[in-house]
């Protein structure tokens, strides 16, 4: 695979006494949606968060667009050009909508055309734009959190299970907006639960167990052999 | 799978009147202490005096307590040693004042408010410029170590103590306010001292300036932000630590700026001031709910107004009136009343 966007490369964190990622390699391509998939537990929240270096790899190397990131805060690699939204969504619940948005603008006032773009793809964040965020119901926080990260063009975003506890309307929505960031050649990493989104949106794919990458490859390939789901996971897609 | 969104259009239904009137009762409090306290004083002179004394002393309780409340909210660290920024302020400030006498023993209104600014600029900058260093040098080693923060503040606290005495020696000064800014004015039969006028315009020039500031700007929504869920905000690209720097310098210049108001109140100033002032202040943080500057502004005009009232219904009570206002409160809402970071 030529020119990675992100590539970890023996990756180990520890979380207080805990040690969660035992050495992932994982290498994204530029462009596209690579999921990232696995049983409860097994690290994917822990890898997204070390990405973002909310928590610090112990040791190994990330390394993202070509420059070594192992050591940046947070900020940094914001800024370089890594979006997140975490599990629990972020959402800054006393500020309105509007106020979340200008936030996650950081380098400078919300663009007019993005955030067209933004209202088209959830349509509700237009309705309650000066509302309190906190107010919001899960599926339009869901939105936010997302539409946040679309505030301004990013080139690679980590996004943890969008459609998590949401009901099949608001999860059709999602998959549309970021099959949208994805056709915009936005690269994403994804962790989803749900195989039919993931089916629909992978291009390609790695597995997560024990805090290891034990299988990467095409989504295609995974989504068709129900033996290596099986085996991989513990589960078949069809169970989905 | 399409992208469209659900077509449906929601529309939050509308609050029931006691839920309503539950979320406005902490700004309810403040009408209502008042109209009670006029009820339990009866003479209306009296009241008006005693309502005017318990605004100012409010005010100048809420300049002291809008910078820990923020500290306190977005860096979650304890620091006792805040006290200190307020007994330096009120001796840096007064020190000015005192060299200033002729601008102060003069009947000039304008002479005598720059004066008092010259003080106040000058106390400010010299404890945020103590405040940058103390963040730097005792409280940076223990961000997320309480025990270690209450402890090394504390330390802090009574090292600047007494470094006051070391500088300005051990006594403590009495001071005379400027010329235009003693005695009272005269209204509806109430004397109201002119200094508790100042002091309330300027409690509330700052509340303003801080509402402005916190709401209408781009610093201002990265700090309420930051209070709620700082990863995320630094996750956004935000440099957090440069604004928690600059909110602890801020918290200390107003620290500072309390203490040059309270020093001019009291007409005398001692190293301790500070410290003793603090326990008021957390009163005011904490039923304020952490991190709330509208709820600290609340709780200190609470504090301020019920002070007053019971001194002159129950003087004897007047001791207790503040932490039983707070066990009230508490047991109202545990978290105070506008809470903006949740108790850990």
């Amino acid at each position: 695979m030529s020119d990675p966007i992100l590539e970890l490369t023996g990756v180990h964190t520890d979380i207080a006494q805990y040690h969660i990622l035992q050495g992932v390699d994982l290498v994204v391509p530029r462009g596209g949606v690579t999921m990232l998939l696995g049983r409860n537990g097994v690290g994917k929240t822990t890898t997204l968060r070390t990405i973002i270096g909310h928590w610090q790899a112990k040791s190994g190397s990330l390394r993202f667009d070509g420059a070594d990131i192992t050591t940046l805060p947070t900020p940094a690699r914001a800024r370089a050009g890594i979006g997140f939204v975490p599990e629990d969504m972020g959402i800054f619940s006393d500020l309105t909508v509007e106020e979340n948005m200008i936030l996650a603008a950081a380098s400078g006032p919300l663009d007019q055309a993005r955030l067209d773009w933004i209202f088209a793809a959830f349509p509700p964040l237009r309705t309650f734009w000066r509302s309190e965020a906190g107010n919001l119901s899960g599926g339009q926080k869901q939105m936010l959190s997302i539409a946040r990260a679309m505030a301004e063009e990013r080139q690679l975003y980590l996004i943890d299970e969008p459609t998590k506890g949401l009901a099949p309307a608001i999860i059709s929505t999602m998959a549309g907006a970021l099959r949208d960031l994805k056709n915009k050649g936005a690269s994403i990493l994804l962790v989803e639960q749900n195989f039919a989104v993931a089916k629909a949106l992978g291009d390609t794919a790695a597995v997560m167990d024990d805090g290891r990458i034990i299988w990467a490859g095409r989504m295609a390939e995974l989504a068709g052999d129900a033996a290596l789901q099986e085996r991989l996971m513990g589960l078949t897609m069809e169970a989905h | 799978m399409t992208n469209a969104a659900p077509d449906h259009a929601p529309k939050y239904a509308q609050l029931s009147l006691p839920d309503r009137i539950g979320k406005a009762m902490p700004l309810l409090l403040v009408p209502i202490l008042v109209v009670l306290g006029f009820l339990s004083i009866g003479s209306p002179s009296s009241w008006l005096t005693l309502t005017v004394s318990g605004l100012a002393m409010g005010m100048m309780i809420f300049i002291m307590a809008s910078g820990l409340t923020l500290v306190f909210g977005l860096m979650d660290v304890i620091n006792f040693g805040h006290g200190a920024f307020i007994s330096v302020g009120a001796y840096v400030g007064i020190s000015v004042l005192l060299g200033l006498e002729s601008w102060t023993g003069v009947p000039s209104l304008l002479l005598n408010v720059a004066a008092v600014l010259a003080a106040v600029i000058a106390a400010m900058c010299v404890t945020g410029a103590l405040g940058w260093g103390f963040e730097r040098v005792i409280v940076r080693p223990v961000y997320g170590a309480h025990l270690k923060q209450i402890l090394v503040t504390v330390g802090g606290l009574i090292v600047i103590e007494q470094m006051i005495h070391v500088l300005w020696g051990p006594d403590e000064i009495y001071l005379t306010r400027p010329e235009t800014l003693k005695g009272a004015v005269t209204f509806a039969g109430a004397a109201i001292e002119k200094y508790r006028l100042l002091a309330v315009v300027f409690g509330l020039a700052l509340f303003v300036a801080m509402r402005l500031v916190l709401k209408r700007t781009k610093i201002g929504l990265i700090v309420r932000a930051g209070v709620q869920n700082g990863e995320m905000v630094e996750a956004l690209g935000y440099r957090l630590r440069l604004v928690f720097i600059g909110v602890f310098i801020a918290g200390s210049a107003l620290a500072g700026l309390g203490g040059v108001m309270w020093g001019l109140y009291q007409e005398v100033i001692t190293a301790g001031m500070g410290e003793e002032m603090m326990i008021l202040v957390f009163i005011v943080v904490i039923i304020g709910g952490l991190g709330s500057v509208e709820g600290a502004f609340i709780g200190a005009l609470l504090v301020g107004l019920l002070q007053n009232y019971v001194a002159f219904l129950e003087p004897k009570l007047a001791l207790i009136s503040n932490i039983a206002l707070m066990t009230a409160i508490l047991m109202w809402r545990p978290q105070g009343m506008m809470p903006v970071v949740k108790a850990k």
